[in-house]
């Protein structure tokens, strides 16, 4: 056996001041020696259990070693088999959690770093004029309307037109793409890869209908009887929670949705070059520890604002922000005021917020997320001068589409009931995937359940 | 993109879009919203829905140009396309026999107030609309809103045409007179909405008002339109555009309308150097 190669070939990233200071993308990708050296390491074991750690299965040794015998249309084929967003969960899927969590490597502290390998090929496919689409299955003949264009939507219509069945995608919104367009930032995920790979999605045949609001447009239960035979939700979970605290109306506080949408699809960053303006003042406060909190911050920095601070009730250990992203923040000039919680808003005459008024908090006992519980400190309030805040609590599903489909159980939290394997809605005939029926999760965990969701679809119109 | 089939200038700077977009058409009711979008680097923007054809697929817009999208919009003619125009959004004002409602709309809104008259009509209620303008030069619609009403007061605030006055004052007076009033509708700037019900709160008179916040997506997934109403925090675009005009926090909403004065004057001053405009 050859000698274990532990050492992990980094990522170059754009330096944090210069970066801090641009909306271009952070991490810069490996180049061909980089990704070569990486792809290397790979002992190809025979029981591959980086590919039970994948959501969706990508076959990672196999890619990988096309990779490596210099074979780029082969690694792109086999990638994108099971994957159809391939350079979008390059950038944005938890790996140490997933597939660099059960690599063989990882006992020895160096995982391969699949990640960045899957980025570097499907940003190759889109330097290289290839041929890598699939052979489609003869045409079934049956319809398939799919509602939202994100990870869950685009990777359903994917796995169902590579199938033979005829796709329609309905998208709310001017562009499609999801929170991949309107909240994951561009240097981040830059928007030319996302609208390469709903081209790509495009290219196998699928329509995708813009400036649908479904459940105004149209309900579910009427593209039934016009002549869907199946339906797949794939909506998202984008309605913003609030506080809920005085003076959350105040001018100047944005939940996490609003900054992010402003900011990246309307591209409020190049104001007034666009029409959509944002405003980041000199001591902008996001209230969340998750990964679109750090996202607002970093946002909020490349905006020109002056301090910005992640105001987090738990301490760092249970941040449910990746730890990359978190360093990422701080690197970049982020100031974290942990075990912090808002209780109220300050503003002015004219409505506009000034300050925060904060308590002090301390962890107790685990509550039923397993977290330590926050606990308030007493007399420990304290006020923070602020001039912009971003809510960024999380999101829950928009019940548009749920409360205008007649049949479709949802739960107290406003997400469909949906089952884990199949996907299969309480109303015959629709299915739903993602965070529409998980609540705010990954785009990774999204794209898994529309691949569940598309194959028990392609099993049932086929009447198995 | 969503082509103009029509346009008409119903004052100078007050103009009306009949926009291909089938869909929409389809299931528009009076009281709902649009979301349009001018180009592909545009702002979103709310508009009313005016009037629809759901034969020919088409929906009637009416806006006035006030800022850089407005500006924007007005520079288009038939035969062009707006990038984006998504709806019907919102929930379709409530129509029930309330046996007389009144109908006060303010400038450009007269359009929007058309459709709510003529549905509160067919419903069996009598209908008495007041329209209030600037001026002579700026009425429009007359005819229109005169067909789907039993009376039409209109008025001037310089007395150029029809009574001198704003709107609240043939207001006062026909919820002091004999007939009893069923609910009243008012649409129009905020400040006249504002003051529409507090001329009705003394009487008790239930007064609905469509609110025009800043907007979005224009579905419920920003939030930048929350508004306060009873004491509880509202999206004007997926709870409203309607809402009982006696508990709306009208500073709040109008402090919340302002948040982009600075940069949408910025916008706009760029906007007409660029173009030469006044």
């Amino acid at each position: 056996m050859p000698q274990l190669d532990l050492n992990r070939v980094s990522m170059p990233k754009q330096k944090p001041k210069a970066r801090a200071k641009n909306f271009n993308e952070v991490a810069l990708g490996y180049n061909e020696k980089h990704a070569l050296a990486e792809a290397t390491r790979c002992i190809q074991c025979k029981k591959r259990n980086c590919v039970e750690g994948c959501p969706v299965g990508v076959d990672i040794p196999e890619f990988i070693l096309a990779l490596r015998e210099g074979n780029m249309p082969e690694a792109v084929k086999v990638l994108k088999s099971k994957n159809a967003l391939p350079g979008i969960c390059g950038r944005v899927c938890p790996q140490e959690t997933q597939c660099e969590e059960t690599c063989s490597l990882a006992k020895k502290g160096a995982p391969i770093a699949i990640g960045r390998l899957e980025r570097y090929v499907a940003d190759w496919e889109l330097n290289h004029q290839t041929d890598s689409n699939p052979e489609l299955a003869p045409a079934t003949g049956k319809r398939v309307a799919v509602v939202g264009s994100g990870p869950a939507g685009l990777t359903a219509a994917a796995d169902l037109a590579k199938r033979g069945h005829e796709v329609t995608v309905y998208e709310a919104l001017h562009i499609a793409g999801g929170v991949l367009m309107y909240g994951i930032p561009e240097f981040r995920m830059p928007k030319h890869i996302v609208q390469a790979e709903v081209d790509y999605v495009k290219s196998l045949g699928v329509e995708i209908k813009l400036d649908s609001v479904m459940g105004k447009i149209s309900t579910v239960d009427e593209l039934l009887e016009e002549g869907y035979d199946a339906v797949f939700l794939g909506t998202g979970a984008g309605l913003p929670m609030f506080l809920n605290i005085p003076g959350e109306n105040y001018n100047g506080i944005y939940s996490a949705n609003e900054f992010l949408t402003r900011t990246n699809l309307m591209k409020a960053y190049l104001f007034p070059e666009y029409d959509t303006p944002i405003k980041a003042g000199r001591n902008v406060a996001v209230i969340g520890g998750g990964n679109v909190a750090m996202d607002a911050a970093r946002c909020a920095l490349r905006l020109g604002a002056g301090k910005v601070y992640i105001v987090y009730r738990r301490s760092r250990a249970e941040m449910p922000a990746r730890a990359e992203e978190v360093e990422n923040a701080e690197e970049e000039g982020v100031i974290f005021k942990l075990l912090t919680n808002p209780v109220r808003f300050l503003g002015d005459d004219q409505g506009w917020v000034t300050a925060m008024e904060c308590v002090e908090m301390e962890l107790g006992e685990p509550d039923e997320s397993g977290r330590r519980r926050p606990v308030t400190k007493k007399g420990s309030e304290f006020t923070m001068e602020v001039d912009t805040v971003v809510v960024a609590l999380g999101t829950t599903p928009n019940p548009l589409v749920p409360t205008t489909t007649k049949g479709l159980d949802t739960t107290k939290k406003g997400t469909v009931v949906a089952d884990e394997e199949t996907g299969k809605t309480t109303k015959p005939g629709v299915w739903a995937g993602g965070d529409v029926v998980t609540g705010s999760a990954t785009v990774i965990s999204a794209m898994g359940a529309a691949k569940r969701a598309a194959a028990s679809i392609d099993a049932y119109l086929r009447g198995q | 993109m969503y082509q103009i089939l029509t346009r008409e200038d119903l004052t100078p700077e007050i103009h009306l879009f009949e926009i291909d977009a089938p869909g929409v058409a389809r299931k528009a009711q009076a009281g709902q919203f649009i979301v349009i979008r001018v180009d592909e680097k545009g702002e979103r923007i709310p508009l009313t829905i005016a009037d629809w054809n759901r034969e020919k697929g088409t929906v009637t817009v009416v806006f006035m140009e006030v800022g850089k999208t407005t500006r924007k919009l007005a520079t288009l003619k038939a035969g062009e396309s707006v990038a984006s125009f998504a709806g019907p959004l919102g929930v379709p004002t409530h129509i029930e026999n309330f046996g007389t409602v009144v109908c006060v709309a303010g400038g450009f809104a007269i359009a929007t107030i058309v459709p709510i008259a003529r549905a509160m009509r067919a419903a069996g209620n009598k209908v008495i609309s007041i329209m209030g303008f600037r001026s002579k030069e700026l009425v429009f619609w007359e005819d229109r809103l005169r067909s789907v009403s039993d009376e039409l007061i209109v008025t001037t605030d310089d007395g150029s045409y029809g009574r001198k006055g704003v709107v609240t004052v043939p207001l006062k007076e026909l919820l002091e007179g004999d007939g009893k009033i069923g609910r009243v509708v008012a649409i129009g700037p905020t400040v006249m909405m504002k003051f529409s019900s507090l001329t009705t709160q003394p009487f008790g008179v239930k007064t609905i008002v469509s609110l025009n916040p800043i907007m979005v997506d224009g579905t419920g997934m920003c939030g930048v339109c929350r508004v306060s109403v009873g004491g509880v925090t509202k999206f004007t675009c997926v709870d409203g555009p309607d809402f009982d005009g006696h508990q709306v926090d009208w500073d709040e909403l109008m402090a919340r309308q302002r948040i982009y004065l600075d940069e949408e004057k910025r916008s706009l001053e760029l906007w007409q150097q660029s173009h030469g405009r006044r």
